[in-house]
């Protein structure tokens, strides 16, 4: 949202979405997925988004990637309005999606021979892409498997390749659609800490989608609640927890409190529905 | 000891039917016109191993060139029907009722447009086997993970992008699979043609021995169609597991 700073300069948040209502158009008749939802994110932000299941959080992954265009409202990133794939955005799912005929190696550096101006250099830079792939892989402890084939590796270590595939190009905004969900708890809270310290590290924006409210609260600096269907941002909750944050917060009664907050709004939406 | 049994049990089986065969003919003494005995069938083969082993020929490179035809169309139209969602849904029905007619009465109308001979034979060949091919990459294509598609369109991939990239060599392993299917089709239906109208090939050769009522050369035939079937089969099954050697490895590792 355009907001004032007290020297009187405007600024406008990294991620602004206004107003936005979304109809997905069934063989039923349209269903509203999305009504009048208002969402900003600053630079450099990590946001959580959590709800009840169906509340479309996934459609506002969508949204602001640009795959979708909204029926009402807009989304401006970075300063310019979404009008198609957003290119600077990385993106990962609960399933990690690996190409199982490529290389570890080669499924990190699938966007790069996508995306421009890497696209066009891949062939005579390679090698100093898969230097740069390499260091990324040993940044999520996973030094010395690039030329593993996926199928070799656990479902953990699957999530963290998909997770290096979604930031080699760089991207200034990292899109996470719950994807710790399908992992054993141990490894999931393993997984936080690999994904906090690639985010302390090179600083880029997050938006996490999850139905964990630990993981959020764990990891993000501001949690936005959505009602059910149609979705909408009934609170926003700033996490103020000190960083870096280790593990063991989690039984701190602060976080704790947050978590609690957080459950009892989202039983509160649940119940409206 | 086990593997070894196992590794020997085709072999096994196909020698124990014989033997059954030879037994059945020999303790009822069936009359040899109706079901000649695996050694006459031998003989025959023996006795005529020139003309056989040249109309097999004529029938393997008519089916070779239909298959091969098939395969180059197949993919064509797989990838053109794998393509959209639209005209997936637009060609499937026309595809199920060509499939759905037999080929046996396609071969005359062939016969009308290229007369006896070759032609007709590659032709059929071609239109048996082509449908499975065409299944097989739309399916492979159809069946990508949306979410992939995603995270590849949202860093700006056409589809042509995503086809190269993630379509296309994931649709391998289905084209593989289904190519050792492909060619016994192949194979039928080059059969077909040659029995109704041809002048060479195993099928010809069949009706010819049929008329003169020479059953134990129509039945070295029938094996040798089996024999040439089981051989392509193979052929294409190992390439299959040559070519696509990550999809068995990671649809194991799934299963485990």
């Amino acid at each position: 949202m355009p907001g004032l700073l007290l020297d009187g300069t405007r600024v406008t948040a990294f991620i602004d979405i206004a107003g936005v209502s979304l109809v997905y158009k069934g063989a039923g008749g349209g269903v509203l997925a999305l009504q009048d939802t208002t969402l900003a994110v600053q630079r450099g932000e990590f946001a959580a988004v959590v709800g009840p299941s169906g509340c479309g959080k996934s459609s506002l992954m969508k949204l602001v990637t640009g795959l979708i265009p909204p029926d009402k409202g807009q989304i401006d990133v970075d300063g310019a309005r979404v009008a198609g794939p957003l290119k600077i955005a990385g993106m990962a799912f609960q399933n990690p999606n690996l190409l199982p005929w490529r290389t570890v190696i080669d499924n990190v550096l699938l966007p790069l021979e996508i995306v421009e101006p890497h696209r066009s250099r891949f062939r005579s830079n390679r090698k100093a892409y898969v230097e740069q792939a390499e260091q990324l892989l040993a940044t999520v402890g996973l030094k010395g498997f690039g030329q593993r084939y996926p199928w070799e590796l656990s479902g953990g270590m699957q999530q963290r390749v998909s997770l290096c595939r979604a930031l080699i190009h760089q991207p200034a905004l990292l899109m996470l659609d719950e994807p710790f969900g399908a992992l054993d708890a141990f490894t999931r809270e393993e997984l936080w800490c690999v994904l906090r310290d690639l985010w302390q590290k090179i600083g880029f924006t997050v938006i996490l989608v999850t139905h964990d409210l630990r993981e959020a609260a764990f990891l993000a600096d501001t949690i936005h609640v959505m009602s059910a269907r149609p979705g909408r941002v009934v609170m926003s909750k700033r996490v103020d927890l000190p960083r870096p944050r280790d593990l063991d917060i989690g039984f701190t009664p602060q976080f704790v409190e947050i978590v609690h907050e957080l459950r009892s709004k989202i039983g509160e939406v649940r119940q409206q529905s | 000891m086990t593997s070894t049994l196992e590794r020997l049990s085709p072999w096994l089986f196909t020698i124990a039917l014989f033997a059954i065969w030879e037994f059945v003919c020999r303790v009822f003494s069936v009359d040899p016109f109706i079901l000649p005995a695996p050694s006459a069938i031998f003989a025959a083969m023996v006795q005529y191993w020139k003309p056989l082993l040249r109309h097999s020929f004529v029938t393997l490179w008519t089916t070779a060139a239909g298959f091969a035809l098939a395969v180059v169309f197949g993919i064509v139209l797989g990838l053109i029907v794998g393509w959209s969602r639209t005209i997936y849904r637009g060609l499937y029905p026309v595809m199920i009722g060509f499939n759905s007619i037999p080929k046996v009465a396609v071969v005359p109308i062939l016969i009308v447009w290229f007369g006896i001979g070759e032609v007709p034979a590659i032709l059929t060949a071609f239109l048996i086997s082509f449908f499975p091919i065409v299944v097989n990459i739309a399916t492979g294509l159809a069946t990508m993970e949306p979410e992939l598609e995603d995270v590849l369109r949202a860093l700006g991939a056409s589809k042509l992008d995503i086809m190269l990239k993630v379509g296309i060599p994931r649709a391998q392993p289905y084209l593989f699979g289904s190519l050792k299917v492909a060619i016994t089709l192949a194979f039928v239906g080059a059969v077909v043609s040659e029995t109704i109208a041809a002048n060479a090939g195993l099928g010809f050769l069949m009706v010819q021995a049929g008329s003169n009522f020479q059953m134990p050369l129509v039945f070295s035939g029938l094996l040798l169609l089996a024999v040439e079937g089981i051989l392509m089969y193979a052929l294409f099954a190992e390439i299959e597991r040559r070519m696509t050697r990550w999809a068995f490895r990671s649809s194991m590792s799934a299963a485990t």
